[in-house]
């Protein structure tokens, strides 16, 4: 009965005050509290949605059926942000806006072409990423239940530097024929990525922090990295931690993937373990991902592409974006349509009748997306 | 032949006895590496190491210690610069007998070896802010794409991937990406594709299968070497070798594993397999199949196993044992 009392005394607090909307502690106290009893807040708010390139349209159209069965209380600022098309593309200006206004985005995949009309080198990610100063990316790493794959019951998380490192796009070609390509690595981003991922593994109640980097042959950029975090961790002497080269990252994580709790690293390594990670847990489609910045939250799939050979065939799973969705809801506290959306994407595919190509079934968008309605318990 | 640290003077007499169980012609020339400190107060590889290898043009190599992040440079790197060895091989194929959770890899991995993420430039621009350059240059390259090609062909292969980011980094693995694609033009009897660097981890790990010879710059191939590696159970089996315009060194390329050192523990099979390799560069391919028969028949009886593939025997049991098949083998042809 207290608890129950605290867990509204708290989401009042939050329904009051929209500014204070990730404070973590007391979100994830609503989260587990939700699946017990947590009350349906009554105000509506709006959050941006970017559908992006490939299969993201699709995607969004699944997340907007599923919230209006579940009358979720969102609505939706829908932009439409692309550079391989880019003459539809709304501008960055009006995307960052949005975003700042709304704090809170739920992201499709925008594709990176090789070459573009829009920018040279910066991609139109990056540019939103870094207008935004979204610097933390983290994505869940976890094995679905009833989903075998050849590694089961993972459980861990991939936080990325996202906006420096070898995605600073300053490029050259000092001479005909030789391209110099600058990674840049500065303390200031480095140790205020090593401060989230010890806040996020305070805050979650995880253990280990890892650290990843290649300073044997980078030894003052991943030096100054690996440093950064190895100074920071002395301020959480709760957290364990540890560092481990890149290479020999990749090798456990096909080999024992069991031994990660919370691992933290520069812009491109982040890229590759992100991608590696998704492969273990089911693929891309099942992985969800977020990226913040001081007061900005984006909800996006972990492991980022577009599938654009698989746009408008009604095959992609929705299971990713779902799962970024329900995390989306859980940060606006929202708790309790977090957890019903939550639960009816995880009986699905516990289920096992109902599943997409790439897990092996013979569904499609829309019945993987009925079936999840079905499954919504209210 | 170069010991190296650690178990490397173990495994490198394991070696040993086998190649003489097989009756290899092959003399053996032992040299240090251990860096020396040179009149300008650097230290450098010794003069006769440099002289060994320039001599023989081929080197095998057991595993060197690199510090983390301390003053001097790599070792490894440092052969690879003064040698020139452009480009590194590894095959990944799973071993029978010795299972992981992924079947039936087969697959080669072609790193460019001398410049890009590794060409060692760095600068402390302020307090605070670090600059590393990764150096991309047309010349090398072209050189690594078209030794992908020729590895694929002499090699019996039949795809060959570019593997990059070219999205992200659009002149720098733009250039890499348009070697590749110029070479490819000249040689198609090979498949070529091209694959970003995410999209590879990812499909890697769900279906290695998908995968035949993937060539890229230094970087993406010291990860996707070692996660490949990873694939078939760790760098203990995987051999490498590395080859340059003059020479090639070949080498194992795990740890130097000092809590083990002198105790018998080693597994000598990575050494194994790349002296292996070695022969069929020399072109002494008949003594290469025989050991490699030898090696792979010990391990998939899994009898005499070192421990750290879930065997409980000695580094020297497992090499007498490889040294007994070598020589049945050598009865029965």
């Amino acid at each position: 009965m207290a608890l129950r009392a605290v867990t509204r005394l708290a989401c009042g607090a939050l329904r009051t005050n929209p500014r204070l909307q990730c404070s973590s502690v007391s979100t994830n106290f609503v989260r587990c509290m939700s699946s017990i009893e947590a009350p349906k807040p009554k105000r509506r708010q709006t959050v941006t949605m970017i559908p992006g390139d490939g299969i993201g349209p699709e995607l969004m159209v699944t997340v907007k059926e599923v919230f209006s069965a579940a009358g979720v209380p969102v609505d939706f600022d829908e932009i439409f942000a692309s550079e391989v098309q880019s003459g539809k593309s709304e501008s960055v200006e009006t995307v960052v806006a949005s975003c700042k206004e709304n704090l809170i985005c739920l992201k499709g995949i925008i594709s990176s072409p090789l070459s573009s009309h829009v920018s040279i080198l910066h991609t139109l990610n990056m540019q939103i990423r870094r207008e935004l100063d979204l610097f933390a990316n983290v994505v869940l790493i976890r094995s679905l239940p009833g989903f075998v794959t050849r590694h089961n019951n993972l459980d861990f998380v991939i936080i990325r530097e996202s906006t420096e490192g070898e995605y600073s796009s300053l490029e050259h070609e000092s001479v005909e024929g030789v391209v110099e390509s600058l990674k840049i690595i500065t303390r200031a981003n480095s140790e205020r990525i090593a401060k989230f991922a010890f806040d996020y593994a305070t805050k979650h109640g995880r253990k280990k922090v890892t650290a990843v980097h290649k300073a044997n042959i980078m030894k003052l950029a991943d030096g100054l990295f690996l440093e950064s975090c190895a100074n920071v961790s002395k301020f959480y002497p709760k957290i364990e931690f540890d560092s481990m080269i890149i290479d020999n990252t990749c090798m456990q994580l096909v080999s024992n993937p069991y031994q990660f709790d919370v691992m933290v690293m520069p812009n491109l390594y982040g890229n590759i373990v992100d991608n590696l990670a998704a492969g273990l847990v089911g693929g891309a489609g099942v992985v969800p991902g977020e990226s913040f910045s001081e007061d900005v939250a984006v909800f996006e799939p972990g492991a980022r592409h577009a599938a654009a050979e698989m746009a408008g065939r009604d095959q992609a799973n929705p299971t990713g974006m779902l799962l970024c969705a329900a995390n989306m809801l859980s940060h606006m506290n929202l708790g309790y349509y977090s957890s019903l959306i939550r639960n009816a994407v995880e009986k699905t595919i516990k289920a096992g009748k109902v599943r997409t190509r790439d897990m092996g079934g013979y569904a499609t968008r829309s019945q993987f997306t009925m079936e999840v309605i079905k499954n919504l318990n209210y | 032949m170069i010991p190296g640290d650690g178990i490397g003077p173990e495994i490198s007499e394991s070696v040993q006895q086998i190649f003489a169980a097989a009756e290899v012609p092959l003399t053996w020339e032992t040299v240090d590496v251990t860096p020396v400190k040179g009149p300008d107060g650097l230290f450098h590889i010794p003069q006769k190491a440099i002289d060994s290898v320039n001599k023989n043009t081929v080197g095998l190599k057991g595993p060197l210690a690199t510090p983390i992040g301390k003053g001097h440079k790599s070792l490894n790197l440092a052969l690879r610069k003064e040698f020139n060895l452009y480009a590194n091989v590894r095959p990944c194929k799973s071993v029978e007998g010795y299972d992981t959770p992924y079947k039936d890899v087969d697959l080669v991995t072609i790193r460019e070896n001398t410049e890009g993420e590794y060409s060692g430039i760095e600068h402390l621009i302020v307090d605070g802010v670090v600059q590393s350059i990764k150096l991309i240059t047309e010349n090398a390259s072209r050189r690594v794409a078209e030794f992908a090609f020729n590895y694929a062909k002499a090699n019996g292969r039949h795809r060959v991937t570019a593997v990059h980011k070219a999205n992200i980094m659009r002149l720098s693995d733009g250039l890499f990406l348009r070697c590749c694609r110029e070479v490819a033009e000249k040689n198609k009897d090979i498949k070529f594709e091209e694959m970003y660097l995410d999209t590879v981890c990812l499909n890697m790990v769900q279906d290695p299968t998908k995968f035949d010879v993937l060539v890229m710059p230094n970087l993406y191939g010291d990860i996707l070497s070692d996660l490949c590696a990873g694939l078939i159970g760790g760098l203990g089996i995987t051999p490498s070798g590395n080859i340059g315009e003059g020479g090639a060194i070949f080498e194992s390329v795990h740890g130097t594993a000092p809590d083990i050192a002198g105790e018998d523990k080693a597994n000598p099979t990575a050494l194994l397999l790349s002296s292996v390799m070695m022969l069929r560069y020399l072109n002494l391919g008949s003594y290469a199949n025989r050991i490699e028969r030898a090696a792979f028949e010990t391990l998939r009886e899994g009898k005499v196993l070192t421990g750290d593939l879930g065997g409980k025997s000695k580094c020297s049991e497992y090499t007498a044992e490889i040294c007994r098949k070598v020589q049945i083998i050598d009865d029965s042809d």
